[in-house]
């Protein structure tokens, strides 16, 4: 078991008094497990991703990361965290942002050029090493940062609404991408999304949340064979699946 | 300086152009040029009326006809009146011997001969004023420069230093420095430390500030997101300022690095008048104007102002070469 929640909590304090983001969230991730977070804004998506990355600190409940705190998993390096927008740093070329992990993690010098090569070819930007961010498309400069963090071999990925700013089209092309670069790594990723069909295309779980209080409504175990190509979100199973999403953040509205 | 073309950001596009060089040095030297010479154009036209009454007075003295001819009546006079009355004696007013404002070939007549004809050991020599006034100006610069930095990396790292120094850096700059300045030197002269390093103090004191303030911000200007990816690393302070905050701050520094070297030689100058100093900028400007030659004082003036011209000139190159290495070439 990779990720395993039992009861969390987390308040925020703010001027207008307590917001309950999340309210006792069970859940558990595996090893190799692509597991999609969806619910409108609010429901705490983010928030349990930020909890796992130990960039929030819950307020009660338990949770582990690779058997440890999340603290210790921060320090063990334990995952990769892609955010929304790129983030890259204007002032170094895509090897070099590449490069910006590893070198604060200490890995050596020798090593450092082969696992750019090995990443950006991970992701489709084979020769862009030397390139700098504001030459690339916005759909690169993010398929950059997930070659970023994807660099140090961490087998855990933890993606806030990657694609969420770019068009649909570049999307599902993304989408590809990212379904071939989990079969070929087997790591376990946690994707947070707004889209139903995004969620159910990528997922082998999906989780959906509502808000106020923040709360796991349904955790639906996808049917779908993990060879997936596009023309699979036309078929029944799909849009039985996503139905059953739809629901269930009817369901939170409802409530909420 | 010129709009670079850049990529698209979505699309996928990754030609660009480089600006065609001759282009754009047209595009900015046009206007400015334009400006200088609108400048110069009000400088030519008030020279008249400036120096009439003393040209006036002079042609009296030489015999010539000037109405009207009591000096107690040209009182009443304007200049620009004056003039209309005596539309003959404007060839005079360009070339006076003690002009109220000197005209331009006047001005650049006495720099060439101050900069080009003197040796430059000599002291009437404006090249030996200039390195006078010059060293201060960039030893200060360089002292309160690092200090700068070293205040601003306290503030943004150190909640205590953040409280207490901000507050002192914003007073320090209020005092006026004319009175500053003759305190520092009469002070530091009575100890035995005098020229070069009592002026570099007053530079410092006034190009400190700027780069505080740049420093600060530039160091502060990453995003949430940022300092939350560094986080998920598990960097340290240390790292995190190498990697992130300083290479983000350079922009910032680099504005503040010419805001504050003119300051600096402003500070310098300052420093030379009030205490009767013997060479520098400063000390050419209080000299013309105790000894009633005030082509030496103007000389001295767009001496000074050209010095800070190319100081920051200097500066701004250094920036677009730098930021353009570092991939953030700014418009």
């Amino acid at each position: 078991m990779v990720i395993k929640a039992k009861n969390l909590d987390l308040t925020f304090q703010t001027n207008d008094g307590p917001v309950h983001a999340l309210k006792g969230v069970d859940l558990e991730i595996n090893q190799g497990d692509f597991v999609s977070f969806i619910g409108p804004s609010g429901c705490g998506k983010t928030t349990f991703l930020r909890v796992m990355a130990d960039l929030e600190q819950p307020t009660g409940g338990e949770i582990t990361v690779n058997g440890v705190s999340p603290e210790e998993a921060r320090r063990a390096r334990a995952y990769g965290y892609v955010f929304q927008a790129a983030g890259l740093y204007q002032w170094r070329t895509i090897g070099g942002n590449i490069r910006l992990p590893l070198e604060i993690m200490g890995v050596p010098k020798a090593e450092h050029a082969e696992r750019v090569a090995k990443v950006l070819e991970l992701v489709e930007l084979s020769g862009f090493e030397r390139k700098f961010p504001w030459q690339l498309s916005g759909g690169m400069q993010q398929r950059a940062s997930i070659a970023r963090a994807l660099s140090f071999d961490a087998d855990l990925l933890l993606m806030d609404e990657p694609f969420g700013a770019l068009d649909e089209i570049i999307r599902d092309t993304l989408n590809e991408q990212l379904l071939k670069l989990w079969a070929r790594t087997e790591k376990t990723i946690a994707f947070v999304t707004h889209s139903i069909p995004e969620a159910v295309y990528l997922s082998t779980k999906i989780v959906v949340m509502s808000p106020r209080p923040g709360r796991i409504t349904d955790v639906i175990e996808s049917t779908l064979p993990k060879e997936r190509p596009l023309e699979i979100r036309e078929t029944p199973e799909f849009l039985a699946i996503a139905h059953r999403v739809r629901e269930g953040l009817r369901a939170g509205h409802a409530d909420g | 300086m010129c709009p670079r073309k850049g990529a698209a950001s979505s699309g996928g596009r990754i030609e660009f152009n480089w600006h065609n060089e001759d282009g754009c040095i047209v595009k900015s030297v046009l206007p400015v040029l334009t400006v200088v010479l609108a400048i110069l154009g009000i400088w030519l036209l008030a020279v008249i009326p400036m120096n009439m009454h003393l040209v006036a007075d002079q042609a009296q003295r030489d015999g010539v006809i000037v109405v009207p001819d009591e000096p107690a009546a040209r009182q009443a006079f304007s200049g620009v009146g004056l003039t209309w009355h005596n539309p003959d004696l404007v060839p005079l007013t360009y070339n006076f011997v003690r002009p109220r404002l000197p005209s331009p070939q006047q001005v650049a007549g006495e720099m060439h001969e101050t900069i080009f004809t003197k040796s430059i050991t000599s002291k009437r020599s404006l090249v030996y004023h200039g390195w006078v006034t010059l060293a201060p100006t960039l030893l200060g610069f360089l002292i309160g420069t690092g200090l700068g930095v070293l205040l601003a990396v306290g503030i943004v790292y150190s909640r205590v230093m953040d409280r207490s120094v901000m507050p002192w850096a914003i007073v320090s700059q209020t005092i006026p420095i004319l009175a500053l300045a003759p305190m520092v030197i009469v002070v530091l002269g009575s100890v035995g430390i005098q020229g070069l390093f009592p002026k570099s103090l007053i530079a410092a004191y006034l190009s400190f500030f700027p780069v505080v303030v740049g420093m600060v911000k530039g160091l502060r200007s990453p995003s949430q997101m940022q300092l939350d990816l560094l986080r998920t690393y598990h960097a340290s302070n240390t790292q995190g300022f190498w990697a992130l905050r300083l290479p983000a701050s350079l922009p910032y520094l680099f504005t503040s690095l010419k805001v504050g070297i003119s300051a600096s030689l402003v500070g310098t100058i300052v420093a030379e008048l009030p205490t009767g100093a013997r060479a520098g900028f400063g000390a050419r400007m209080l000299v013309g104007d105790q000894y009633g030659q005030p082509l030496v004082s103007w000389a001295a003036l767009f001496a000074a102002a050209l010095t800070a011209a190319a100081l920051v000139g200097l500066f701004n190159a250094i920036e677009r070469i730098t930021l353009r290495r570092m991939g953030m070439a700014a418009v």
